[in-house]
């Protein structure tokens, strides 16, 4: 039983991590071009300031 | 063919209005941008050819590059661009440079911004809900199975509380669109879909908490939370396709201008915006621009395009007095205008207001899912209500265990699989619309267009293409191609266009003193000798040859004393034409043509395509009536066209169609447009709409069949919630699965030989008609 009591939070927690970074990620933006996004790993020369700013 | 105007012409110098026209583009960029915080303004455009990471590399890279700008962003997805720019130190027409220069065609984007927007937003808290539908359904899935799998019965009671603990606020925040519904539908006294949902999510959440609270041993959290999810994902699909389906439309060219060039006291001109310009204002209108309001030319001549506004495929000579319809394109020369109506009164704000009393005529159409939800939402109601009574008569009394049971059938029945039923299919058939050119408008128009019996035909620019081509290329001297190429490449008329298009690549000889003649033609030096390339009589005072009053060239040229070469020209059908209208009568589908034109090209075209009835010289209001007409008579009608003037009738038909190169407003009121240049488009639309709605129809039994079987155990009362859990996603996925057959549905075929045969077709068809000159629907210059 005692193993509940840190077993259960822990399992809340990381769904709930989850949850948040899922939120961060659209509210940042990184749905706004799911295409783009696709294509821009292929491009060798974009530096990384560039591969992260939203429209 | 009229000869009379100023034989002398108005001298068009090429560099001369290329600046002034500058100068307004640049104006109307400025105004349509969104200012930001400080300097800095955001202009977004809409790149339609931007394909991979190596155009939006370059894009974004040649864009960056300039002094002006800040930031260049591009989106693939909505194959936009969005800069960032201070425009204190350049010019916006350098992004419209910079991208032609990289090869990419760009239009400004401006169009019904604030309505994306609201979609947008929209389709993000319906994300936002589905993710936390998802994550508590997950969590007490979890411990729901626990406590199924014979948890003792202290584990069982706090996993409960727990669950309870995710699903409140989870409830609270994903259900938001439900009850908001739900609240605006019994606010106005009517049931939808969403009464019973909310009813039955708040009610099993009320009873679980009652029930954990005191110890009870089952308890419905998990069934409410999973309700929500399945129900979301069926809504974010829905507006997915919806929001999708909205931007794609916006991305296409946009046709008509924001306004029109003001003429100063001074003689200045000054960019003004359509809505500001008034009655008596003096405008000036440039080749290749189209008209801003209605308005009477005061100077200059040209000819000009109705074939958006009218439907006439032949270009007219405009001159002083003339009045023109707002919407019609200058081709020649410029003209000034004094306007006879404001943005308000114009020929183009009438055809709107025409085409919004036919869309209220239409707004009667009820989309299948809301007349099932008519019917079901108050079934399931009684059914509930019922189960209540009827186990309070037998129970004598025991209102938990009632109550219980009465929860149990709203839950069971509550429409999982019928919310996903619609949409589901939907975005399939949209998706496989979308890869074959169509895009579709509203989502309602797969099941109107499964519905239709007649299909009407506008004729310029939707059966033909609205753009001439040269039909006797051979009986044309090769040597001739240099000069025709260079002299038509300077013209923005439809028939010089067409020269250019099929001489393109030659090298262009030195011309001097080049001048276009509205109403004639373009009139150049070479080598000391006069050369003129245009109408027939006008090229013929060179060679001092007698004019043929009965020839049927469209287009001559000569050089002083030489002789003159004449070429035919002609609208072309739109490729797959024949084999779409076959196809259509091969399904039992009337089809007709209504058209402005005149009646020989139209007939000429009827025949072509072996079209019994057809109807020529038709105003906008004639198509409208002649479309009620064919409703009153019972028949439901597909309306295919693309002009301005078809509009009205778009909105009026029972579902209708344009190609992409319609006018923004027949775009407007159509619920398909097609990108390719091929009609196939209609029948294959129409093959998986009638496809769609049958899949609809199966999942709506599927549903059905499921609630007959459900049903009565749940009445009955052996409902537990590990059932209700299995009973309800087992049959969303039954759904989701049928709906995913129509990607392998045949029709397939179509989509990757659409083009091929299209293409082949066309050949023929100029062979055939080259064949038989002598009854070609002319175009004349």
């Amino acid at each position: 039983m005692s193993h509940l009591l840190f077993l259960i939070p822990i399992a809340l927690g990381l769904g709930a991590l989850g949850l948040a970074a899922f939120f961060w990620s659209l509210k940042n933006g990184q749905y706004d071009d799911l295409d783009g996004a696709a294509q821009r790993v292929l491009d060798d020369e974009q530096g990384p300031d560039a591969s992260n700013g939203n429209s | 063919m009229t000869c009379c105007g100023a034989q002398s012409g108005t001298d068009v110098a090429l560099a001369g209005h290329q600046s002034t026209s500058e100068k307004l583009a640049e104006d109307e960029l400025r105004s349509t941008s969104r200012d930001l915080d400080g300097s800095l303004k955001l202009t977004s455009f809409v790149v339609p050819g931007m394909h991979c990471v190596a155009c939006i590399s370059s894009i974004e890279r040649s864009l960056s590059a300039l002094p002006q700008v800040e930031k260049a962003r591009a989106n693939l997805s909505t194959r936009r661009v969005s800069i960032t720019w201070n425009p204190d130190k350049g010019p916006g027409l350098d992004f419209i440079r910079t991208l032609d220069g990289l090869g990419f065609e760009s239009t400004l984007f401006t169009a019904g911004a604030d309505v994306g927007m609201a979609v947008a937003a929209d389709g993000r808290e319906l994300l936002l809900s589905l993710a936390v539908a998802g994550f508590a359904m997950a969590n007490i899935m979890l411990l729901s199975v626990s406590v199924w799998s014979g948890a003792e019965a202290e584990t069982a009671r706090l996993f409960h509380l727990l669950s309870g603990l995710i699903a409140v606020p989870a409830v609270a925040f994903a259900g938001r669109p439900f009850f908001r519904s739900a609240l605006r539908a019994l606010l106005a006294r009517r049931l939808n879909m969403d009464v019973p949902i909310s009813l039955a999510v708040l009610l099993a959440l009320g009873m679980g908490i009652f029930e954990s609270l005191n110890g009870g041993q089952e308890a419905y959290f998990d069934a409410c939370v999973m309700l929500l999810f399945f129900l979301l994902i069926g809504r974010y699909l829905d507006n997915l396709m919806r929001e999708r389906a909205r931007s794609s439309v916006q991305s296409l060219a946009r046709l008509t201008s924001n306004g029109g060039a003001l003429i100063r006291q001074d003689g200045s001109l000054d960019f003004i915006a359509r809505s500001d310009i008034e009655i008596g204002m003096k405008l000036r209108v440039l080749p290749g621009e189209r008209f801003p309001v209605d308005g009477r030319i005061v100077d200059g001549t040209s000819d000009v395009d109705r074939s958006l506004v009218t439907g006439e495929s032949e270009c007219q000579l405009a001159k002083p007095g003339a009045v023109l319809e707002a919407g019609v394109l200058n081709l020649t020369g410029p003209v000034d205008i004094q306007a006879t109506s404001d943005a308000d009164g114009s020929f183009l704000a009438e055809i709107i207001r025409m085409m919004e009393a036919a869309e209220n005529g239409r707004g009667h159409y009820v989309r299948l899912a809301e007349r099932m939800a008519r019917i079901y939402a108050p079934a399931v109601h009684l059914l509930a209500l019922i189960t209540f009574v009827g186990w309070m008569i037998i129970s004598s009394g025991d209102w938990r265990s009632s109550l219980y049971a009465g929860i149990a059938v709203l839950i069971i029945t509550c429409p999982c699989a019928l919310g996903l039923a619609v949409p589901v299919v939907h975005v399939i058939g949209a998706n496989r619309l979308f890869r074959a050119g169509i895009l579709m408008r509203d989502g309602s128009g797969f099941e109107r267009l499964s519905e239709i019996d007649t299909v009407v035909f506008d004729k310029t620019g939707t059966l033909t293409l609205g753009t001439p081509r040269l039909m006797n290329r051979p009986d044309i001297d090769p040597a001739e191609a240099p000069l025709l190429a260079a002299m038509a490449a300077r013209s923005s008329h439809p028939a010089a266009k067409a020269l250019a298009k099929e001489y393109a690549g030659h090298p262009s000889p030195a011309l001097k003193d080049l001048k276009e003649v509205p109403g004639y033609g373009m009139e150049s030096m070479f080598e000391g000798k006069r050369i003129r390339l245009g109408r027939p009589h006008w090229v013929a005072e060179l060679t001092s040859e007698q004019p043929d009053e009965s020839e049927i060239a469209t287009l001559a040229f000569a050089a002083e004393d030489g002789v003159k070469t004449d070429f035919v020209l002609s609208d072309s059908l739109r490729g797959g034409a024949a084999e779409a209208i076959a196809g259509l009568l091969n399904k039992r589908l009337a089809v007709e043509v209504m058209s402005g034109d005149r009646k020989n090209s139209v007939e000429a075209v009827a025949d072509e395509l072996s079209v019994q009835r057809f109807q020529h010289d038709m105003t906008p209001k004639e198509k409208i009536r002649a479309v009620n007409e064919l409703r009153l008579n019972g028949a439901k009608t597909l309306m295919v066209g693309d002009g301005l003037n078809d509009a009205p009738a778009l909105a009026a038909a029972h579902v209708s169609m344009a190609p992409a190169s319609a006018s923004e407003v027949g775009r407007l009121a159509s619920d398909f447009v097609f990108t390719r240049d091929t009609l196939l488009s209609v029948p294959f639309a129409h093959a998986i709409a009638c496809r769609t709605s049958r899949l609809i129809r199966q999942n709506f039994g599927l549903a059905i069949a499921y609630n007959c079987l459900a049903v009565p155990l749940a009445m009955a009362g052996y409902v537990t919630p590990l059932i209700a859990a299995i009973a309800m996603s087992a049959s969303s996925i039954v759904v989701v699965a049928n709906s995913m057959r129509l990607n392998w549905y045949a029709a397939g075929r179509l989509e990757s030989n659409s083009v091929e045969a299209s293409r082949v077709h066309k050949d023929a068809t100029i062979l055939q008609r080259a064949g038989r000159r002598g009854d070609l629907q002319a175009v004349s210059p």
